[in-house]
């Protein structure tokens, strides 16, 4: 058994590496011949890519600890699956819609300013420089560290609430025993994450940052993959990504802990709810934060133009487009995942986990660039076209997939490979009677969450559009680029709701299940 | 499951364009060919007219059309790519892969002189800084004026690192201050509210209301006046001049359909093509339509001086340009 969940996971390995490495041979193959930056260029974009990367993960995640507990600690207030529906929406959105949302609360025309100048305080600061970069990266990825450490911390075993319950801990020490631990062992993975959606940002990072002072490494691949059109350079620098992001989460996911407590999957938790003000607090806070520019989004696509976009055939197509492709490359992700996560379990190394993440590590660009080009010189770029946008997008969903699977297969691998052994129960039998039961919840979040993520991709549409392939966020972009600025408001409403439809796909919360 | 799965990947495979007997590819950029761009009527107007097929295959923008030319090479598909500007000439001329388009240029209409014999233009537009009326009482009189003028007022530009119009800023003002240009850029950086990757993130930034002025073009007010009914966005005429972006066409040595591709490109300069392209591409046509433009276009800022900066010396020297630019404005 060891064995085939080690092949599963090396077949994975395998498949990705080889899909990174032949974009990224394909790129430097060209023979075309770019100006490309200078080494001083490139080490100033390289710390500056560092820098608003740890800085981002660190606020993103260290924010989402409290919001993590706090909603842990209350399991049961009116809005809550909502609000946590809600906060799996950012994902999806594309990164314009979102930067408009979060001008429309923090811009110069936003909210805050007209509020501040209406009670006298005056035009506050511009928020484009570092500022602008970091409140853009909190919302985007403060409610997905939330989603995933809530996981975590809801997936303690009831067993552990029993025994917490009868030595009656008090909620300092429910924190230092029981909460803390899980966070521990989740919380490496989880900055590892955000810290390379970071490193990877783009439009967030040009738009807001204020001027070239804020340029990251992807920014100098886009160039060098645009205007210089230098593919050796966007390769190379892809590579220094992959190494710089590559080394940083080997050290952060270095330092985590074994798992010290096992987790419950699949049933009901039996956390004493908690009466804190704090968590209300926090609760509060964070929804407002992430609430506010989706309202804003809402508002935006409110206009007569909504009507004529539902009423065009083209809306359709790129719905169904961004459907079918977001159904596929997400089942896929979380295939992939899953071998990966059986991996894991059977070898817990650290090098598994950190495979997990390639997808990110990796700009999608460079990938789907080096990929574009092989079909091109294979001569078969019709037909397969739509494969790579499925293939590729599932590979940017595999780490958020793999984040959640990881630790949830590890643990019915802990749990019940002695009892399955000893019934006799492997393979299919043992995946359909016992694993998938038990895997259910985390299974559907990782769907869900993959689903979110592809129904947002611009990049790799980017790339391969113009042939007949287009999804929502590029008809929105389209929209966009030739001054029809309502239409773009509208489909990114549209698209904000489907989103929300897709959510339905995520676990429900512990304590119904466990009711029925 | 299976089921779905199976619509799905027919869906997929039916939403891919057919392919027909006789046809002619024309590479361009999304907002040519979109329902509400001039690709539609212009292809049923060249189609009555060859009785052949005439295929949009259609990428991001003008950039883009030249990268995909240069990663497929020799295998390229299109017979003709149509989107390119002139400020990418140069480098589209070194790939090679374009042919001369052997049509009489005397009936162009441009601000400037155009001799190319591979290039066709089909439209053109000045740069101009477009301005909200509701925010800024009294607009920059000229390039000066705006990048000396009160940082209290800011504009939002393009990136030229990876953008046209962000190309077409650093060569106005290269233009205008020559060895200044460093010094202008620090000074004018304190009016700059940040710098895009792209026009549409900063015209988007722009109705926003987040800043009163962008860089744009001169015919982006007849968009609003025209489909908006709105005259709050106008476009001011600098005394120093503005760069031009005059969009070309060219034929591919490799075309599959040389004829038809001589055919469309003597075709796009008739009325047949120009009629749809003031309000299909909110551009000013190279050559004359069938009727007058709408009385929205006349009433567009006509700068008095184009500055003709030529393809071969912007390829040489957007690279010093782009550092010293990166270095004035901090980097």
């Amino acid at each position: 058994m060891r064995r085939r969940r080690l092949l599963a996971g090396g077949a994975v390995l395998v498949v990705l590496t080889a899909l990174v490495l032949a974009a990224l041979f394909a790129l430097v193959t060209t023979g075309i011949e770019g100006r490309g930056g200078t080494a001083g260029y490139i080490a100033g974009v390289t710390l500056f890519t560092l820098l608003q990367a740890s800085l981002s993960a660190v606020l993103s995640v260290g924010l989402a600890v409290p919001v993590a507990l706090a909603l842990a600690s209350r399991p049961a207030f009116p809005g809550r699956r909502l609000l946590l529906r809600l906060f799996a929406v950012p994902m999806a959105l594309p990164v314009l819609v979102g930067v408009i949302g979060i001008l429309s609360v923090y811009g110069q025309a936003g909210v805050l300013n007209r509020l501040a100048e209406w009670s006298g305080a005056g035009a506050l600061p511009p928020i484009y420089g570092l500022a602008g970069i970091l409140i853009a990266h909190v919302f985007y990825n403060l409610p997905l560290a939330t989603l995933l450490l809530l996981a975590r911390l809801e997936a303690t075993a009831p067993e552990t609430w029993r025994i917490a319950a009868s030595l009656g801990l008090g909620p300092r020490n429910v924190f230092r025993f029981i909460d803390w631990p899980q966070l521990r062992e989740a919380l490496p993975r989880v900055l590892g994450l955000v810290f390379m959606l970071a490193v990877a940002s783009f439009t967030i990072v040009l738009t807001l940052g204020g001027g070239p002072g804020a340029t990251t490494l992807e920014v100098a691949i886009y160039q060098a993959l645009r205007f210089d059109f230098d593919p050796g350079l966007a390769a190379r620098l892809a590579m220094l990504q992959i190494a710089i992001s590559g080394a940083v989460v080997l050290i952060v996911g270095g330092s985590g802990q074994a798992l010290g407590v096992e987790p419950a999957l699949g049933r009901g938790s039996l956390r004493p709810p908690s009466k804190s003000s704090w968590s209300l607090f926090a609760i509060g806070l964070a929804a407002l934060f992430v609430l506010g520019p989706l309202l804003a989004v809402l508002i935006g696509g409110l206009t007569p133009a909504l009507g004529k976009v539902l009423s065009e055939p083209l809306f359709y197509r790129a719905l169904l487009t961004s459907l079918v492709i977001a159904a596929f490359s997400s089942l896929l992700a979380v295939a992939a995942a899953y071998g990966l996560a059986l991996a894991r379990a059977a070898h817990p190394s650290r090098a598994l986990e950190t495979a997990a993440l390639i997808g990110l590590v990796v700009p999608p660009v460079v990938i789907a660039a080096g990929w574009f080009l092989i079909a091109h010189r294979l001569g078969v770029a019709q037909p397969v076209t739509p494969l790579l946008v499925v293939l590729l997008n599932a590979m940017m969903a595999i780490p958020y997939a793999a984040s959640v699977l990881l630790p949830a297969v590890h643990a019915t691998a802990e749990r019940y490979d002695r009892l399955s052994a000893s019934l006799g129960l492997s393979g299919m039998v043992r995946f359909w009677r016992i694993d998938l039961p038990l895997l259910a919840r985390p299974m559907g979040l990782a769907l869900g969450l993959a689903a979110l993520v592809s129904l947002g991709d611009l990049g790799i549409i980017a790339i391969f559009g113009g042939e007949g392939l287009t999804t929502l966020p590029l008809l929105l972009y389209q929209r966009l680029g030739s001054y029809r600025t309502e239409d773009a408001a509208a489909l990114a409403l549209l698209l904000m709701g489907l989103s929300l439809a897709l959510t339905w796909l995520l676990p429900r919360r512990n304590r119904e299940e466990g009711a029925r | 499951m299976l089921r779905f799965a199976l619509t799905a990947v027919i869906a997929l495979l039916v939403l891919q364009p057919a392919r027909a007997a006789e046809s002619l590819t024309v590479l361009t950029y999304e907002s040519f060919t979109a329902e509400w761009g001039p690709g539609p009527a212009i292809e049923k107007a060249f189609e009555a007219q060859c009785g052949c097929d005439l295929k949009w295959v259609a990428v991001g923008d003008g950039v883009a059309i030249l990268n995909r030319l240069k990663l497929e090479g020799d295998s390229a598909s299109a017979d003709i790519a149509l989107g390119l500007d002139n400020n990418l000439i140069a480098e589209a001329r070194a790939t090679g892969l374009f042919t001369s388009h052997s049509q009489k240029l005397d009936g162009l209409k441009l601000p400037l002189a155009w001799t190319d014999d591979t290039f066709l233009p089909y439209d053109y537009a000045h740069f101009a800084v477009v301005y909200d009326t509701q925010k800024l009482e009294t607009p920059p009189k000229s390039l000066d004026e705006l990048v000396r003028g009160d940082p209290e007022y800011k504009i939002i530009i393009e990136d030229p690192r990876t953008s046209t119009p962000g190309l077409g800023l650093l060569i106005w003002i290269k233009a205008v201050y020559g060895d200044k240009a460093g010094e202008a850029w620090k000074t004018f950086k304190h009016r700059v509210l940040t710098v895009t990757p792209g026009w549409s993130e900063a015209y988007a930034l722009f109705t926003k209301g987040e800043a009163p002025m962008v860089l744009s073009y001169t015919t982006s007010p007849a968009y609003h006046e025209i489909a908006e009914k709105s005259t709050r966005y106008q476009a001011i005429a600098f005394p120093e001049g503005h760069p031009i972006q005059v969009e070309v066409a060219a034929k591919l040595a490799k075309a599959k359909s040389p004829a038809l591709a001589d055919k469309f490109l003597a075709f796009m300069l008739t009325t047949g093509f120009q009629d749809q392209i003031p309000t299909g591409n909110w551009m000013l046509p190279a050559a004359p339509t069938s009727t007058p433009l709408p009385a929205e276009f006349d009433k567009l800022v006509k700068p008095v001086k184009t500055l003709d900066i030529s393809p071969d010396e912007v390829a040489t020297n957007r690279r010093a340009w782009t550092d010293e630019w990166l270095a004035a404005m901090g980097r």
